[in-house]
């Protein structure tokens, strides 16, 4: 409970250093708070953009906050990300099942292929050492030059473009896309304009799965003895050693599942957004979120879905302030950045903490 | 003359009084012994005089008569006082000299570090007290003996007249101790103020001149050390008397259950750290090995419970041979340890005391059903366990890091019991305890043993050696330098020189 409300503590922080940048720049932080906040939440379609930019972030923070749990730290969530996108734009492409069979069938192998890919980390860490900082860099790197070289072979590749050929239509997770643009969706959605605007946007079904993400991994570190296992290595690694537990072992599992949930989000991304992968001249940060989301939601599953909303409504809000006030967008880096900063001091706040709670723990 | 009075200080933390009106008058050129167990606020109390915690309100310090207001670390040190941690604080890669003259480094007029002028200065302080050091060595080679000794000097190097040495031989080989000693005594005599927080009694006997005891939180008396006997400190330090010796039966010795066969085991720099070792346990019976730290005994254990990869030689538990099985395997076969590090090996600090309970079978029934924790079982078993231990305080819910250090072994001899093991490890097991705790962790080993269970205790504490066990066997260099039976552990009246000749590697085996 402490580290949420510290991290609430950072976030206002986070919050006031945007507003005096945001002063810097010439502009009054109440409208542009003001306008982000109008950004966000006055139009159905606004949510469901957020939801839409959110869903990556909490899975990317799951898995992140995963290893962070077990002791630890996946640097990797990026790569992950990148094979997960890989293998569902392959497979979307390449097979042309019934959906029924399409979709698990495609989710099932990128988030498989992933979980190798960041079990390979835990592996190298278990089996010689390799610290999984380092690997995991190293594989961030190896998984977006392999995914660039795939986008331009023979055969993937969409001719005169930077991308692969899209996934097929049996392959995409949005919801009632066809159904949408028939007559009867047409019809059906004019008489109803609040619903109407909430579909506007391709909304899918990740969130779904990253709900249901965020109950599993709950589970796994609350209530099983797996998990139990794998805090006891991320808390002491000795101590586990000495219960008898297999603690290389237990390191490549905690990779694996942390990469199936990156791997998670990069097909759904593929499936339910951008249907295609595209070169990348650098990384796009969905892993490198997924680490803010993590410290911010105190590195515990509940914690991580609340933070990663905040987080996609500050990134969807935030280009907003651009085109309606020409403010740099990049005050919410600089906010997210200011938010990490103070919750890595947790003595700046912690004061604070201890003048308006400690008196109700006392009493405990 | 007073060095050092201290009037009416309280200290608390929330709710907690750690210090309650302590009085507390030290004269100078004495050594004087702050008495209290583990929690009774002896470290607080010293963390005040050195400026680190401020006093409550009414709390009084004077320096040679004078009131002083210690606000700092920095303000003590000024003043001439000086600290000597338990856990050292010296950057390890630095050698010792640099760690000396750290943060008070004299320069030379262009402003670069004068190391010619400290040099000359350390050993001149060095000779005065025979600290016996090199200044240029890298503090990550030297011996913890040593360590302290740089430590020491730090002080010394910065003027301190009063030097507080907060439980200085916990660390500490026999030898290093005797060391050890030796400097306090030459300190002494060179008019240094001397306070040393311990609870180790006959540490107090051997070089202070008086002693204050403090019991939770509150100042008992300052005795005469030399008009006072072990046993009436110990009872004035709990509160109650208690059994400095536990008193035993001879054991009812039954078949052999345990035994190891030229045993070779390497250590972490690729030597043979236990070099053809042969031990036999048999039910009933407690097998002490003595022996000064670093002569293998880490590598045995480590080995036995399946941590350490055994070169050669075998393992045996009820005639099942254990040799490199894992560490789940061996528990298995109801071989249990009490480890040497409780808080690094022995608990997990922040898991529950629940959690803490089951750190071995937490995949067994009924503390899990299909991968799913019975949270209710934990609560049950641990509830069980702390009454029948009297671990305080009673809330299964703490973390292991909110108990007391007995109280944490406390919790580490409840779970290996409960397991029901044929053979107990007993690796240090009362390292670091004060006396009350001592003596419970003693008589339950003994009532463990009456009930049939072989125990091997390995201790670095010569007197728990003689004092619990029925045979003792003295490990030098990885190898079993002598044997003595029962008889001549009894009817010996100068045993402890005689095993602590074997020790030294001398004597006839």
């Amino acid at each position: 409970m402490k580290k949420f409300i510290l991290s609430f503590f950072c976030v206002i922080g986070g919050l006031l250093v945007g507003s005096i940048v945001l002063k810097l720049s010439g502009i009054s932080p109440t409208e542009a708070y003001q306008v982000m906040w109008n950004g966000a939440f006055t139009k159905p379609s606004y949510i469901a953009y957020i939801i839409i930019r959110s869903t990556p972030l909490i899975l990317t923070g799951l898995s992140v906050a995963f290893a962070f749990r077990t002791g630890l730290f996946n640097i990797g969530s990026e790569g992950q990300f990148i094979m997960g996108a890989l293998s569902a734009a392959l497979c979307g492409y390449f097979f042309n099942f019934n959906p029924w069979i399409q979709i698990p069938l495609i989710l099932m192998l990128s988030v498989f292929i992933a979980s190798l890919y960041g079990g390979l980390a835990g592996l190298l860490k278990a089996r010689f050492g390799v610290h999984e900082v380092i690997s995991t860099i190293m594989l961030n790197w190896i998984a977006l030059y392999l995914s660039n070289t795939i986008v331009m072979l023979e055969g993937f590749h969409k001719p005169n473009t930077e991308t692969s050929q899209f996934i097929s239509q049996s392959s995409s997770i949005a919801i009632l896309e066809n159904w949408k643009t028939s007559e009867a969706g047409i019809a059906w959605l004019a008489s109803h304009p609040m619903l109407s605007d909430f579909m506007r946007p391709s909304i899918n079904v990740a969130i779904v799965l990253a709900l249901l993400a965020t109950f599993f991994i709950w589970l796994i570190l609350n209530r099983t003895s797996f998990g139990f296992k794998l805090k006891a290595v991320g808390q002491s690694l000795e101590a586990a050693r000495y219960a008898g537990i297999n603690v290389n072992k237990k390191m490549t599992y905690s990779m694996m599942i942390a990469g199936g949930l990156s791997g998670l989000a990069g097909a759904t991304h593929v499936m339910g957004v951008s249907k295609n992968i595209a070169i990348l001249a650098a990384h796009e940060g969905y892993g490198f979120d997924g680490i803010a989301v993590s410290l911010i939601g105190a590195n515990s599953p509940f914690g991580v879905l609340i933070s990663g909303f905040f987080l996609g409504t500050l990134k969807y809000s935030g280009q907003k302030i651009q085109s309606a006030l020409e403010a740099p967008s990049e005050v919410i880096s600089i906010m997210i950045g200011a938010i990490i900063f103070f919750i890595a001091i947790p003595s700046l706040f912690e004061p604070l903490y201890e003048k308006f709670f400690s008196v109700g723990r006392k009493r405990e | 003359m007073l060095a050092l009075e201290l009037k009416n200080i309280s200290k608390s933390f929330g709710l907690f009084k750690a210090n309650d009106s302590i009085n507390l008058s030290i004269y100078s050129g004495e050594v004087h012994a702050i008495l209290g167990e583990n929690g009774a606020g002896k470290s607080t109390l010293m963390k005040i005089i050195f400026g680190l915690y401020q006093p409550d309100e009414g709390g009084e310090i004077f320096l040679h008569g004078k009131k002083i207001s210690m606000t700092s670390a920095r303000t003590a040190i000024k003043n001439g006082i000086g600290m000597v941690h338990q856990h050292f604080m010296l950057v390890r890669p630095f050698s010792i000299l640099q760690n000396i003259i750290l943060g008070v480094e004299p320069r030379t007029w262009y402003g670069s570090i004068n190391y010619k002028k400290a040099k000359e200065e350390i050993l001149k302080i060095s000779q005065t007290y025979h600290f016996n050091i090199q200044p240029d060595a890298i503090t990550d080679t030297l011996s913890v003996g040593s360590q302290q000794r740089v430590e020491i000097l730090k002080t010394l190097y910065r003027n301190a007249n009063i030097l507080i040495f907060d439980e200085p031989t916990a660390v500490l080989t026999p030898q290093e101790i005797v060391d050890f000693y030796r400097i306090v005594k030459n300190l002494k005599k060179e008019g240094k103020t001397i306070i040393i927080i311990t609870h180790k009694l006959h540490e107090i006997k051997e070089i202070a001149d008086r002693c204050s005891i403090i019991r939770k939180g509150q100042f008992i008396e300052t005795v005469d050390v030399a008009t006072a006997s072990e046993e009436e400190l110990a009872s004035k330090m709990v509160g109650r008397n208690v059994e400095l010796k536990v008193s035993k039966t001879k054991a009812n010795v039954g078949k052999e259950i345990f035994k190891i066969n030229n045993l070779k085991v390497k250590n972490s720099k690729n030597l043979l750290a236990i070099n053809g070792l042969n031990l036999s346990l048999k039910k009933g019976e407690i097998l002490g090995l003595a022996g000064i730290d670093g002569n293998g005994q880490s590598e045995l254990v480590e080995s036995l419970t399946g941590l350490r990869r055994v070169e050669s030689g075998d393992i045996l538990i009820n005639q099942h041979i254990i040799t490199n099985l894992s560490p789940k395997n061996i528990y298995d076969h109801k071989l249990a340890m009490i480890p040497e590090d409780r808080q690094r090996r022995g608990l997990i600090m922040d898991f529950k005391i629940t959690e803490n309970f089951v750190l071995q079978n937490i995949s067994k029934k009924p503390f899990s059903h299909y991968g799913i924790i019975v949270e209710k079982e934990l609560k049950k078993f641990a509830d069980n366990l702390m009454e029948r231990f009297d671990i305080r305080p009673r809330n299964s819910q703490l973390l292991a890091r909110n108990l007391s250090g007995g109280n944490q072994q406390k919790i580490i001899l409840a779970r290996e019991i409960a397991n029901n093991p044929d053979v107990l490890i007993a690796f240090q097991p009362t390292r670091g305890l004060d006396v009350g705790a001592i003596e419970y962790i003693h008589l339950e080993l003994l009532k463990l043993r009456d009930l049939g269970k072989a125990i091997l205790l390995i201790s670095y504490e010569l007197d728990e050696v003689i004092n619990l066990s029925d045979r003792i066997e003295v490990l030098v260099e990885g190898k079993i330098r002598a044997s003595l039976d029962n008889d001549m552990i009894q009817n010996n009246k100068s045993i402890k020189e005689h095993i602590g000749l074997f020790m030294a590697g001398g004597g006839e085996a």
